[in-house]
């Protein structure tokens, strides 16, 4: 049983082969065509396993981009898929964070790793990858560096959550002279606060753990972590943890696959 | 079992004629006007139609569900106000709402905040009679509805020339609760399990009868349809699977045009069996039909159970019944956008649900716009994903 999962995100498409064990993984930017992607995140995971794609048994798809695969067996949302793909790495994950490219989530799982309660951010992309990217933007760093800057500044305050908004109050804290770390530990705080208010809705455990593709961030993890007071864990590939549930779905699927 | 059949479909005959109610009735109101009555628009629950009824006049809903009239509220009324509100403004400033137009009074209540400042700049297009509404549910707060009734009674009698006596009243009662008895009844076939008309089919209904003018038809109307739907749901005729995930909406009104987490809902592959909303459930409380009448119409209105009351014990005692009666797998609460009462009370529907009916519960909030359908359709997807999975596990492995 060979099963595919590809996680077609605003940002990146993932790809996971698994039949037991992942035997395969790629990711491509999604760009303007989420189908495009899809279909070469696929080939390219068979090229990384070496098999061809006749070998497949099962295809399931998830991430805002599941509508525009026809090839799909089955579509999943994002956040039952997290899910199963956390309960897989860490089976003891009792909170999921997932912070994406334009959404955030906190979904709540109980011990067989299936959903029992979630929040998603509202149409807005606070506190997202989106929103990050733009704010490394303004301060003409890459993310890495943003989280370098970071380390050990003291964080200067920030109130916006709006993209927009949070960018003309960056704009004016450089215009004060603020130092870019200050900024970028205070951006990091303002993500903080806002995964705090978001998390305050559902039940919290003691291990959380974290996926998507800011998690590859260490500083934001540590601020985050921080902020509600949890040890958090981040997979090796937290941006692959989609995918790996959506594979695994297929994998143990039953008679639509 | 004709599962699967297209909700287009091989629809229930009095469906179709219930379908186009709201066209129909704007030339029927358009006549009834020209030989002389007299139309009270309403915008909420919480006005006495019994005493619009015993007055002679004809009560009607008024528009205020479509996206449409918005932009053109907005030029007076704040962007970030509810969606409700800015579409009722919208309609009446745009002159798009046949009924508003035909209206020769208009009833309003202190409900919200929002609502209340509206209907003073409402007040300038249109004859208006806003009633204090009190948001406790006590004797005190019973005494002084009963003022507020008696102040409408006043109103009435003397914007129309009319009286209105206790047989009057009596009589207004019965009709109205002869209605309700009809609402109540259609929305019971949705009990069945699977549900023989789909969530979407069932809210056009409750809306388009909303504007007839003529209620012994609508009654008639709605008895056939019920009975229509039972017999197909006898002869194993649903929209629906009898697995198909069976969700309970709570919270704001909906009607055509606000309908989309509905149709949102139906398109997931699940189906809305219960509208706990204002147009639905909490509509078919009757008045009692012993003691003083017009006391009998304040105890009815005054216990409605929605969230402008604090505090609003009666709509999660109602919730827990529902959640029983229909057999829900879900509780769906939609809050629209700039609606504080529901949005805070939301918190403690969640809380004492998932305390006393173990039951899976999603919060939306939104407007009528459609800005925000793939982010929702996530949501309500993972949710029926969520209850789909809690069925094939067994009870012992639920947490």
């Amino acid at each position: 049983m060979l099963a595919a999962g590809i996680d077609i995100g605003s940002t990146g498409t993932k790809a996971v082969l698994f039949d037991g064990e992942v035997r395969g993984v790629s990711v491509v930017p999604t760009g303007w065509d989420p189908k495009g992607a899809g279909l070469s995140a696929l080939r390219q995971a068979l090229d990384c396993a070496g098999v061809p794609e006749s070998a497949l048994n099962c295809i399931v798809g998830t991430g805002y981009g599941r509508v525009s695969l026809p090839i799909f067996d089955r579509k999943v949302t994002e956040i039952t898929c997290h899910a199963r793909g956390a309960y897989h790495l860490f089976p003891d994950t009792g909170t999921l964070l997932d912070i994406g490219g334009q959404d955030c989530k906190v979904i709540s799982l109980d011990a067989h790793g299936g959903v029992v309660d979630f929040v998603m951010n509202d149409k807005c992309a606070a506190g997202t990858g989106r929103f990050l990217q733009v704010m490394a933007g303004v301060l003409e760093v890459t993310l890495e560096e943003m989280g370098l800057l970071a380390v050990g500044a003291e964080p200067a305050p920030i109130s916006s959550m709006c993209t927009v908004f949070a960018e003309s109050e960056i704009v004016g804290l450089l215009a004060q002279g603020v130092a870019k770390g200050s900024i970028a530990a205070g951006i990091f705080e303002a993500i903080s606060r806002r995964m705090q208010g978001l998390a305050g809705k559902v039940r919290i455990s003691s291990t959380v753990t974290f996926s998507g593709g800011v998690a590859l961030n260490p500083q934001i993890c540590r601020v985050i972590g921080a902020g509600l007071g949890v040890e958090m864990r981040v997979p090796a590939a937290p941006q692959f943890v989609g995918a790996l549930g959506a594979a695994l779905i297929g994998f143990e699927g039953d008679a639509a696959c | 079992m004709l599962a699967g059949e297209t909700a287009a479909a091989g629809k229930a005959a009095a469906y179709e004629e219930i379908a186009t109610l709201r066209e129909r009735n704007a030339l029927a109101l358009k006549e009834a006007k020209e030989s002389g009555v007299k139309v009270v628009g309403t915008y909420c629950l919480y006005s006495p139609t019994e005493l619009i009824v015993a007055a002679g006049a004809v009560p009607v809903s008024l528009c205020g569900t479509s996206q449409n009239p918005i932009a053109a509220a907005e030029k007076v009324l704040p962007r970030s106000l509810c969606p409700l509100i800015k579409s009722s403004y919208g309609f009446a400033l745009t002159d798009t709402c046949p009924f508003f137009h035909f209206s020769d009074l208009l009833l309003a209540e202190t409900t919200c905040d929002g609502k209340k400042k509206m209907y003073e700049l409402l007040g300038e297009l249109k004859p208006l009679h806003l009633m204090q509404l009190p948001q406790i549910q006590d004797e005190a707060a019973l005494d002084y509805w009963m003022v507020e009734l008696k102040r409408l009674v006043a109103r009435l009698q003397e914007e129309f020339g009319v009286e209105i006596t206790a047989e009057g009243l009596t009589s207004a009662i019965n009709l109205v609760n002869e209605e309700r008895r009809s609402l109540k009844a259609l929305q019971d076939v949705c009990k069945l399990r699977p549900a023989p008309i789909s969530g979407s089919d069932l809210l056009a209904v409750l809306h388009n009868r909303g504007f007839c003018i003529d209620k012994r038809q609508a009654i008639e109307l709605l008895d056939r349809l019920t009975a229509e739907l039972v017999e197909r749901a006898e002869s194993g005729v649903s929209p629906f699977h009898e697995r198909t995930p069976r969700v309970l909406l709570t919270g704001v009104p909906v009607g055509l045009g606000s309908d989309k987490v509905v149709r949102l809902v139906e398109e997931s592959g699940g189906c809305v069996v219960c509208f706990e909303s204002c147009g639905g459930y909490k509509k078919v409380d009757p008045v009692e039909v012993t003691g003083d009448p017009l006391r009998a119409i304040a105890e009815k209105y005054l216990r409605i159970p929605c969230s402008c009351m604090s505090p609003n014990q009666g709509r999660l005692q109602l919730l827990d019944t529902l959640v029983r009666e229909f057999q829900v797998d879900g509780v769906i609460d939609l809050t629209w956008q700039g609606c504080h009462t529901y949005n805070v009370e939301s918190y403690q529907v969640k809380t004492h649900l998932q305390r006393e009916d173990q039951i899976p519960f999603l919060q939306i909030e939104t407007d009528y716009s459609e800005s925000d359908t793939e982010q929702l359709k996530v949501r309500i997807e993972a949710f029926l994903e969520m209850i789909g999975r809690r069925r094939k596990m067994p009870e012992n492995a639920l947490p």
